[in-house]
């Protein structure tokens, strides 16, 4: 009897992010006669997408103890690039438009990588100077205003649907499900692991750290750079002040998504979920008219109780 | 001398970790005005007996009486306020901040405002280094100073608190012959104020020199106190290292082959000089050495983990250069760390993952994991070395010492290596898993692979070793065979002169 009450335990404690999302929705069900509507739930999983594909990057980068401050900077330079570029039509592909300003983000993480892992300064600092030199490069590319009026062809990734879903939503499903078969399945996935959970024992058993976290923070900036693409699309516009604190939303799907953020552990889906907890409680609150200001208040508290339960299920494994 | 009183008497303190008996029954009576020195091996007791002292374990049995009051203290804190306070081996000051707050911290002067008097902490942290022949720049910031002069510093913070006994735990190890010589006249001068000196030191010299008493300790137990004037060197080792050797080893005789490796005259400025030694196929070479002699500085820089300033290495006739540890791998090397929990493990990561670390490319085709055949390989290995765990996805840190660091070993065997370095292998874990791990050496001995081991434990040394390597202060000061190694004879070379 014992023991199933020790596995009820477990299972409660490994899935607890879930059990809150679906008590979240049967609540939110009764709270709300439009929340279940079709309409609303596409409503939320649209308005999780940009965030959703910034946290993929950024699980990388917690798994290894490490964080990204920079992600909505990024986002605003691509989302500047990949405007620009369409609006010049110096590029009439979109999908070489969306890898280029994907890309541009890829080249901002790489300088965060290399910061990090060769000049050795802390994750933190090095970010944050990003996210000033990236807020400022994606200004300087603007002129400081708006790239608004893109062409048509453009807003198909922000604004269109395909076979009835909308293509943005599409596009978080694909990159989640590349995020999480190279974390699960690849050799550099568990190498994110090894670096994270103990980067000496990483290094000596013959890992190239310097090279991982590159690629690490590389990664991050790729997926805000593309998140920053499929926002200029679905707000028609690349804006050099976009993404403001997107870091931050990003930084707490994946906290709320049972990633530590000693580093070593965490999983993609659970990044899924924690962008759905914050998409619901965020539509949920609109939907209950509270407050913007109330609803940031709300938002940052549902931010510490989550690295709270982190922090006392660590403190259980290394009891245990 | 007729009885005298005596300052601090420890009364049969035992002292018990899970799996050890630190202490076990110990005395150390300490008089007014001596100095005295403890001395033993590393593990031997000398730190856990120091740490009851200071209140920083409470003993499982056993009293402390000083000035004649049963004393029942819990913290540094509280026997620095009853007069016991400590110059620790490892620096404790305050990096950034001048030589006169390290001094007087916690008892800056004060203004009428209640804030700190700068003048006055200036005025009297001088004046204090005046008293004791120890002049520094109150004012300067202590990260500008030399260790030397940072462990000068160390020592005028301990004697300033006015104590009745200080414990110096190895004092001179990282000071200039110079600065020695000003430490003793400052032991003569404590002494003949009545303050009493517990003397901790691996140097015979010294001890001679400086103390009036020495108390030996081995394997938690106490072996003798004596007074210097009827001790000499020989008498002191054969006290140190005098234990019944009675322990069976799993060691057999293979047959030894060609040089594997050949290390020539490696140097890492002010970490080892010169260290040059070769191990065979089949053999087992063992490194022994007090804690400090600079043992695990050359196997990790041998094994590219830090780097070497000079010396040429010869793997099978060949010379080569180990920039990283991933060179040394793909050579067919492996090195079982000292700590298994800060190098070895992933704590928070499965069995699985941990055995994997050093392979995975074994178990990738175009980067992608093949899950069955990493499985595969975890449960031989977990089968091979009868690692105790109830599946394969536990984490690492739910498993016992002795498991954790048979998942080690099960990391560094998958690399299927020609040559193994473990240091410290079976440190801090219970008899059954030590035993296993020595019958697995022999094995890989019996396998051909190149053995070199670091071991602090004695018995182990001379069980298992077919040479021994003894190294003190970073330097080679002996080799031994099988045959020609005593306890007495690696002591000897182990402490200095």
């Amino acid at each position: 009897m014992k023991l199933q009450d020790v596995k009820w335990g477990k299972v409660l404690d490994k899935y607890k992010m879930l059990f809150i999302l679906l008590l979240m929705i049967v609540l939110m069900s009764f709270a709300s006669n439009v929340f279940l509507s079709g309409r609303n739930i596409m409503n939320i999983i649209r308005q999780i997408s940009v965030n959703t594909v910034i946290a993929v990057g950024m699980t990388f980068v917690i798994i290894t103890g490490g964080i990204d401050l920079s992600a909505g900077a990024i986002l605003a330079v691509s989302g500047v690039v990949a405007a620009a570029l369409v609006k010049s039509g110096a590029v009439s592909s979109i999908f070489l438009v969306a890898v280029i300003a994907s890309l541009a983000g890829g080249v901002l993480g790489l300088l965060n990588g290399f910061s990090i892992a060769k000049l050795k300064v802390p994750p933190f600092i090095s970010t944050l100077a990003m996210m000033q030199s990236a807020r400022g490069i994606a200004y300087l590319l603007s002129n400081g205003r708006p790239i608004v009026d893109l062409p048509k062809s453009f807003l198909i990734i922000g604004q269109e649907n395909f076979l009835g879903i909308p293509v943005m939503i599409l596009l978080m499903i694909l990159v989640v499900i590349i995020g999480y078969t190279v974390l699960q399945r690849t050799k550099f996935g568990r190498y994110v692991y090894y670096v994270g959970g103990n980067e000496e024992a990483a290094r000596v058993s013959g890992i190239n750290v310097s090279k991982l976290l590159i690629t690490v923070y590389t990664i991050a900036g790729i997926c805000a750079g593309f998140a920053g693409v499929i926002l200029a699309s679905r707000i028609n516009s690349g804006q050099p002040q976009a993404g403001l604190t997107y870091e931050l939303y990003a930084i707490a799907a994946v906290v709320i998504g049972g990633t530590s953020l000693n580093g070593g552990i965490g999983s993609m889906g659970g990044t899924l979920i924690g962008a759905c907890i914050i998409g619901i409680i965020r539509n949920s609150m609109n939907l209950l008219n509270v407050s913007p200001f109330n609803q940031m208040v709300v938002l940052g508290i549902v931010i510490l109780l989550a690295v709270i339960l982190d922090m006392q299920s660590s403190k259980k494994t290394s009891n245990g | 001398m007729v009885a005298e009183k005596n300052l601090l008497e420890m009364r049969g303190i035992t002292k018990t970790f899970p799996g050890v008996k630190a202490l076990n029954n110990v005395d150390l009576k300490i008089r007014h005005g001596e100095v005295h020195a403890l001395i033993g091996e590393n593990g031997a007791g000398k730190s856990t007996l120091m740490k009851v002292l200071l209140g920083i374990y409470t003993p499982d049995s056993g009293e402390i009486s000083f000035k004649d009051k049963i004393v029942q203290h819990n913290s540094p804190n509280e026997a620095l306020e009853l007069g016991i306070s400590m110059i620790h081996q490892e620096l404790s000051l305050v990096p950034h901040r001048t030589v006169a707050e390290n001094i007087l911290i916690g008892r800056e002067p004060r203004n009428a405002f209640g804030l700190m008097s700068w003048k006055e902490l200036y005025r009297k942290a001088s004046e204090f280094m005046k008293s004791i022949h120890v002049e520094f720049d109150p004012e300067e910031i202590v990260s500008n100073l030399t260790v030397s002069h940072q462990q000068m510093i160390e020592i005028a913070r301990a004697i300033s608190y006015e104590s009745d006994i200080i414990i110096m735990d190895e004092p001179t190890s990282a000071l200039t012959d110079n600065e020695v010589e000003k430490l003793f006249s400052i032991i003569n001068d404590l002494k003949n104020k009545g303050v009493s000196v517990i003397f901790i030191s691996h140097k015979l010299e010294e001890i001679f020199r400086i103390a009036d008493r020495t108390t030996v300790l081995r394997d938690g137990q106490l072996i003798g106190v004596k007074d210097n004037k009827d001790f000499d060197k020989n008498r002191l080792v054969g006290m140190m290292v005098g234990r019944e050797l009675n322990q069976i080893f799993p060691k057999e005789e293979v047959p030894i082959g060609d040089v594997v490796l050949e290390a020539k005259n490696l140097t890492r400025k002010g970490v080892f000089k010169n260290i040059s030694f070769k191990v065979r196929e089949g053999e087992i070479l063992g490194f022994s050495g007090l804690m400090g002699a600079g043992r695990t500085e050359v196997m990790r820089a041998l094994f590219g983990i830090d780097k070497l300033d000079s010396g040429e290495v010869f793997y099978k006739g060949k010379k080569v250069t180990i920039d990283s540890p991933q060179t040394a791998i793909k050579m067919g090397w492996g090195m079982v760390t000292e700590d298994r929990k800060e190098e070895g493990l992933c704590l928070v990561r499965s069995v699985r993952e941990n055995i994997s670390m050093a392979t995975m490319d074994e178990y990738c085709s175009y980067e992608f994991i093949n899950n069955k055949q990493e499985k595969d390989h975890t449960k031989q290995m977990i089968e091979m070395l009868k690692i105790k765990t109830p599946n394969q996805t536990v984490m690492a840190n739910s498993l016992s010492g002795g498991n954790q660091q048979k998942v080690v070993i099960a990391k560094w065997l998958s690399t299927a290596p020609k040559l193994i370095i473990l240091d410290e292998p079976t440190r801090g874990i219970d008899v059954g898993a030590k035993s296993e791990i020595h019958r697995l050496m022999t094995s890989f001995a019996r396998k051909g692979l190149a053995v070199i081991m670091i071991s602090s434990e004695m018995p182990e040394i001379l069980g298992m070793s077919d040479r021994i390597m003894v190294m003190f202060g970073g330097e080679l000061r002996g080799e031994f065979t099988r045959e020609e190694a005593t306890q007495e004879k690696i002591m000897e070379c182990a402490i200095a002169e």
